[in-house]
């Protein structure tokens, strides 16, 4: 997350109803978007969800059936890609193999204007700022893939789009050269102020990026946020499982309060929700549920003092991951209404040379209604 | 290491009847044609003595040296006329066709193979000839008063011909490098500013010319040699190479000198050949 503002910023790109069929297949149903200049916004979903489809009808790729897609306050319609103030970074990368870093860098500037002297340095400006100085002679095909990618960047970045598209970027990348592009990224789209529109499957590299993010589900947005919003107020069950691990327990609705909704859930017991923390939508008809995030509650050690609301339960699993556990822990009482007492998943911090919990150690929960979302 | 060694002898074993077959058809018998070359013509009869006499012969013949240049640049004008037109084709399948009609397609264009070579050729002189379907379909539409002869018994109604004979040996390797080409490379080309026409020009045909470079060959060295089109579409009156190795070899008895010509043809289309491949070599080292 990059904490910017861009609230107030003008709007770069505007889509409205904008639809999508192949054949009978509807890829794009209805999207209404707005993405804000200077801002770093990801499309999220899973595949076949439509954000590749939005964002190569953003680039030109795709003949959009239904509505309008305007880039900088301009109709796009009738304007093919090779004419829109947009560049794209593939998802292959799609580094020509027939050229040289420099050509491939250089490969939009035939009809600059400037001498060719000037496009040489231009080029090498642009390789320094993806971190490729002195590569321009290498031949594409020797590059690995995380220097493919910034040749990428560089020969999109080089023409000073007014938008930079990125298809899954950092897909190919393995763990440790994601995180690490994941934060130049960042840097490089503060430092050019070029508006960035990222198409992720992974919530967290959306997360870590962007400033917003819209949450995608068979060709229709399912909520726009920042990542903070998005993460702590989902507003639908299915954005809350989409994104990051949520804890699901069935409730009964008792009564509606003025400041929140009073709640009866297993384990819990009777609780008042926040009404900021009430999501009214929830189509799948599972009936309401009470979400709550790993890190919303936390065990107490032996001895550790009590504070706030505590509820008993038993560690079923522990699953370690180095910085953290995951421990999953059945509730006593939490037995639901139908009997079935699902183990809920709650993540602690390890302090480094403490010793972890075993299964079927006995424990308490420590929770807040504050950590609760109601989905009815 | 014993497995590797029954390997290898299972190997040899595999392929000796094959290599056996090749040895006796067709390095036995250039070797033979290469022995020829050096040995003496008797008239009628070929003396057993050491001589380059034929290629000096051969060399400083002018006529053939006129056949050859003559063979060369029918083999030229037939292999552009066939990259050319099999070119569209090849796109066409590639980049049109959809990628389950595509088996369909290929199986199409080797329809002509269906009918032997020779029997082609005759129709073309069927079409193309004097009161051929041609010049008989002109006339009695009264396009033309009298028969077109520039389209039969010369050079051009030969290209016409071979470049409908090797067609499909055009199309098919430059199918196969269009194929290769991903096709985000184009979305690439298009997306950095580029209309598709020069995308065409910068990222597709740079890319495709392996296979342009490969057609060109196939068709190339089996056109210089072609015997058959000379003889039936060409009248016999504009002859190439090969008939001219022919006319020495059985009209002329003059075996040696007709190996040294054969020897010399290969030879010429070998060095033209290794310039293709080199320059092949280039492109393909690119693509990887």
């Amino acid at each position: 997350m990059t904490n910017t503002n861009t609230s107030d910023r003008k709007p770069m790109i505007e889509c409205r109803g904008v639809h999508k069929h192949y054949g009978d297949y509807h890829a794009l149903r209805g999207i209404d978007l707005t993405i804000r200049a200077g801002e770093f916004f990801s499309l999220l979903g899973p595949s076949g969800c439509g954000k590749t489809t939005l964002l190569r009808t953003i680039a030109g790729f795709e003949d959009i059936s239904d509505g309008v897609v305007m880039i900088d306050g301009q109709d796009m319609v009738h304007v093919p890609a090779n004419r829109r103030p947009t560049n794209m970074v593939f998802q292959s990368y799609a580094i020509f193999p027939h050229l040289s870093v420099a050509q491939n860098v250089g490969f939009g500037l035939r009809r600059d204007p400037r001498p060719a002297r000037d496009k040489a340095a231009a080029v090498e400006d642009a390789l320094a700022m993806v971190g490729l100085a002195g590569y321009g002679n290498r031949a594409a095909h020797a590059l690995s893939g995380g220097q493919r990618q910034r040749v990428a960047l560089a020969r999109a970045l080089i023409l000073k789009p007014k938008v930079l598209l990125l298809d899954e970027p950092l897909s190919a990348l393995d763990r440790k050269m994601r995180e690490q592009m994941q934060v130049e990224l960042i840097k490089l789209q503060r430092q050019v102020g070029i508006t960035f529109v990222l198409v992720t499957h992974d919530q967290e590299e959306a997360l870590v990026m962007s400033d917003r993010i819209a949450v995608m589900f068979e060709g229709e947005i399912a909520q726009l946020d920042g990542p903070e919003a998005l993460y702590s107020r989902p507003a639908s069950r299915r954005v809350a499982d989409f994104l990051g691990v949520m804890n699901f327990l069935p409730a009964r609705v008792t009564q509606d309060r003025a400041e929140g909704v009073l709640v009866e859930t297993p384990g819990f017991g009777v609780v008042e929700i926040p009404n900021r923390n009430v999501s009214r939508a929830n189509p799948d008809d599972a009936g309401p549920m009470v979400g709550f995030r790993p890190e919303a509650v936390s065990l107490l050690r032996a001895g550790q003092p009590e504070s706030g609301n505590i509820t008993h339960g038993t560690i079923d699993e522990v699953v370690y991951y180095g910085d953290m556990t995951y421990y999953d822990v059945r509730m006593d009482g939490a037995a639901g209404f139908d009997g079935i007492a699902p183990p809920v998943r709650i993540s602690m911090r390890n302090v480094f040379g403490r010793e972890l919990p075993d299964v079927g150690t006995r424990v308490r929960v420590s929770w807040s209604p504050g950590g609760l979302i109601l989905f009815r | 290491m014993a497995g590797n060694r029954s390997e290898t002898a299972q190997g040899l074993t595999l392929i000796t009847p094959p290599l056996l077959y090749s040895v006796l058809v067709l390095a036995a018998p250039l070797f033979t044609i290469l022995a020829y070359s050096f040995l003496k013509d008797g008239y009628l009869t070929v003396i057993r003595e050491f001589t380059l006499e034929n290629y000096v012969q051969v060399w400083g013949d002018p006529i053939f040296r006129r056949i050859m240049l003559r063979s060369l640049g029918v083999a030229a004008m037939v292999t552009l006329v066939t990259v050319v037109l099999a070119f569209p084709v090849a796109y066409f399948l590639s980049f049109v066709v959809a990628p389950e009609r595509k088996a369909l397609w290929l199986f199409l264009i080797t329809i002509p193979f269906w009918t032997s070579y020779l029997i082609r050729v005759f129709l073309w002189k069927v079409i193309l000839g004097y009161n051929g379907v041609i010049n008989s379909g002109l006339l009695s539409i009264g396009i033309i008063d009298e028969p077109l002869t520039f389209i039969l018994y010369n050079v051009n109604s030969m290209v016409i011909t071979l470049a409908h004979a090797y067609a499909p040996f055009a199309i098919l390797p430059i199918f196969v490098a269009l194929e290769k080409i991903d096709r985000p490379l184009l979305e690439a080309g298009r997306d950095l500013g580029e209309n598709r026409l020069m995308t065409f020009w910068r990222v597709t045909l740079p890319l495709a010319m392996p296979g342009v470079v490969a057609a060109s060959l196939i068709v190339f060295i089996p056109t210089i040699g072609d015997y058959v089109t000379p003889e039936l579409i060409g009248g016999g009156k504009i002859p190439m190479v090969a008939n001219m190795i022919q006319v020495q070899m059985l009209a002329l008895d003059n075996r040696p000198l007709g190996a040294a010509m054969a020897v010399t043809a290969m030879l010429v289309v070998a060095v033209l050949s290794l310039a293709f491949v080199l320059v092949n070599r280039r492109f393909l080292k690119v693509q990887r």
